[in-house]
């Protein structure tokens, strides 16, 4: 298992470089950001100085290699735009983020599971065909359609939540949370819906269909034929093997759901990383489209690898080659 | 004659389709004593296995049972719902599947799984249900028992992975095994040992075994008695060796001669002509007549008579001058 991990980790390095190369490189095809920094009273002098200060007139490797160096330390250079460093501004957004992620991901799973298991057992009921027509609403509408429409009704015709902003939030140690205020909880509800609901669908379905496949095998049967409770069929044996596939998925959809921040930020002004990419790209803010794309980088690879390991405790099959298989 | 565990009433199964109603079980009775072993024998589609799931009440929908009546140890339980019937499935009841390489559930422990099916069943704390999964283990002869109780299926072999669906099967130490082609996935070195462990339980248990396969091998083998299907239909019935060596329904005796075992020393096995008409296409009469050699004009019309007192279910069987084998 150790050697396992250790091999994951070295691949996820290796992705992480990979990631490094595209985003720099992708950067110098974005703008230039001279153009924005200096005023329109610019000389030729004043824009031949500030890129040797930024050092943009090295050539691609001996910058890609500083900034690989930095990076490591977590040092991402200085925003172009707002002259403080990148890491720093990062830190103050990224609990906003990280905050609306895991309310969002905690909805889509939670309810994802018991959708997908309530429909996949009742499978003929009524309730269940309303709840699977219902979900082709979340997988289909976009995000943004979804942000703007709970907008409409929660706050403009029925004025029960905020519709954009964090509320009131207590600064823990450098961590401004939004669990603590009355108004901070109020202000998740909306953009974590928004954010979670097709993750929340996509589960549900995935859920259902695997349920499905699994409920159908011989050791279902098997079980039945013990005269195993209903329940202890459902949740002990039909469940824990169909959780198998559905966590590659939910891995990924968590890093979706903090990739896709963007979109429900925006449309709720929500002050995390999202917005600040945004706002990045607008300004051709090298430093922190990159930093911000290392970071969704990282989490997407650290998520997939506590997926992987997650695989060793469900499944015992891959477990083989350490007890000795006969 | 020893107690009957399992008796079967003329008993229907149908399952409603596009083009009306099948009936893939059509009005069989037959009775298991305790410490037997009822062979149940026929071509795929004659209805064997569907009758061994239709007494567990494990049909999938919409097969269901239309009429008749099982009765098990004097209780009548086709009658049983939801819960009363799950209690029965283990405790009085045990499955054996035919396949030992998807019977059992991947990612559970098979002591775990010996220990949640006899709590389900009988009052044990689980030291008391943990000893009690090892010696159900040792007695289906896995060896090194108290070790491999904690490995989970994948670590045994096909025919390893078999005893321990055995031993699940009878852990709660039901009255009646139905065992639903218990070694047709297994190699044949195999197969003779887990019958042999099949014959064995029963014996010292006394516990009543319907052993539903195709392979005549295996019935000569293991079987006291042996019921025929064909087409969803009671063929015959009687004792092992009268069935095997005497048979009374051309059906039967065909199926004989085509089975290598039987007719060894021929050079060509012999051929049923036909095929096994489709269950919504039975013929009217006996359902066998159109590939039966002795078929005439009575056997198109009304249905030949029931098996009963060691009779087959036909107008012309063969009597014992004519033996041809």
């Amino acid at each position: 298992m150790l050697a396992f991990i250790i091999r994951r980790v070295g691949q996820s390095i290796l992705v992480l470089l990979v990631v490094g190369v595209v985003a720099f490189s992708m950067f110098n095809f974005v703008g230039d950001p001279i153009d924005n920094m200096l005023g329109q009273e610019r000389t030729a002098e004043d824009i031949a100085r500030l890129r040797e200060q930024l050092g943009l007139d090295r050539n691609f490797f001996v910058q890609y290699f500083r900034f690989l160096q930095e990076a490591i330390q977590g040092n991402f250079g200085v925003s172009y735009r707002q002259g403080r460093p990148v890491t720093q501004i990062l830190l103050e957004r990224a609990p906003a983020t990280l905050e609306l992620a895991a309310v969002s991901s905690i909805l889509a799973i939670v309810f994802g599971i018991a959708l997908g298991v309530f429909t996949a057992i009742r499978r003929d009921g009524v309730l269940a065909h309303v709840i699977m027509s219902a979900s082709l609403i979340g997988v289909s509408l976009p995000t943004f359609l979804i942000g703007i429409l709970l907008i409409y009704v929660f706050s403009v015709e029925l004025g029960w939540l905020p519709s954009f902003g964090r509320g009131d939030v207590v600064d823990l140690g450098g961590w401004k949370t939004g669990f603590l205020t009355a108004s901070g909880l109020k202000a998740l509800i909306l953009p974590s819906i928004t954010l979670g609901l097709y993750q929340m669908t996509l589960i549900m379905r995935l859920v259902r269909s695997e349920m499905l496949e699994v409920l159908r095998q011989d050791y279902i049967r098997f079980a039945r034929a013990r005269g195993l409770k209903d329940r202890t069929v459902n949740f002990h044996h039909a469940l824990k093997n169909t959780m198998v596939p559905v966590i590659t998925v939910i891995g990924l959809q968590l890093g979706a759901i903090i990739a896709f921040a963007i979109i429900t930020e925006t449309v709720f002004q929500w002050p995390g990383v999202g917005l600040l990419f945004i706002n990045a790209i607008q300004f051709v803010d090298i430093p922190v489209m990159a930093a911000y794309l290392m970071l969704i980088s990282v989490m997407f690879v650290g998520i997939n690898l506590l997926v992987d390991i997650l695989y060793f405790f469900i499944d015992p099959r891959l477990r083989a080659d350490r007890t000795g298989g006969h | 004659m020893s107690k009957t565990v399992l008796s079967i009433r003329d008993f229907c199964v149908e399952i409603p389709t596009r083009h009306g109603i099948v009936r893939p079980v059509d009005g069989v009775s037959y009775d298991i004593h305790e410490g037997e072993i009822l062979g149940v024998v026929g071509e795929s589609g004659a209805g064997k296995s569907m009758a061994g799931n239709a007494v567990i009440d494990l049909l999938s929908p919409p097969a269901h049972v239309a009429s008749g009546e099982i009765w098990l140890n004097g209780q009548r339980i086709d009658q049983l719902k939801g819960e009363a019937m799950r209690k029965l499935r283990g405790k009085e009841i045990g499955m054996v599947f035919q396949d030992p390489l998807t019977s059992l559930n991947p990612l559970l422990r098979i002591g775990d799984q010996l220990v949640e099916t006899m709590q389900t069943h009988l009052n044990l704390s689980d030291s008391q249900a943990r000893k009690r999964a090892v010696a159900a283990l040792e007695e289906v002869g896995i060896p090194g028992a108290a070790e491999r109780v904690n490995s989970y299926p994948h670590e045994f072999s096909g025919g390893m992975r078999q005893r321990v669906v055995i031993a699940l099967a009878l852990c709660a130490e039901p009255s009646l095994i139905i065992a639903d082609e218990p070694t047709t996935a297994l190699d044949v070195s195999v197969q003779a040992q887990i019958i042999a462990l099949l014959k064995r339980l029963c014996r010292e248990r006394g516990t009543a075994v319907m052993l539903i396969t195709h392979d005549m091998g295996v019935i000569a083998e293991a079987t006291d008695r042996v019921a025929v299907m064909y087409a969803g239909r009671l063929a015959e019935l009687g004792p092992v060796e009268q069935v095997l060596t005497r048979p009374q329904h051309p059906y039967t005796h065909g199926l004989m001669a085509s089975t290598p075992l039987a007719s060894a020393g021929k050079d060509r096995l012999h051929q049923i002509p036909g095929a096994m008409p489709r269950l919504d296409a039975v013929p009217d009469g006996c359902a066998f007549h159109p590939r039966c050699p002795r078929a005439t004009e009575v056997c198109r019309r009304p249905p030949p008579p029931k098996v009963e007192n060691g009779l087959a279910a036909c107008w012309h069987p063969l009597v014992e001058e004519e033996k041809v084998l």
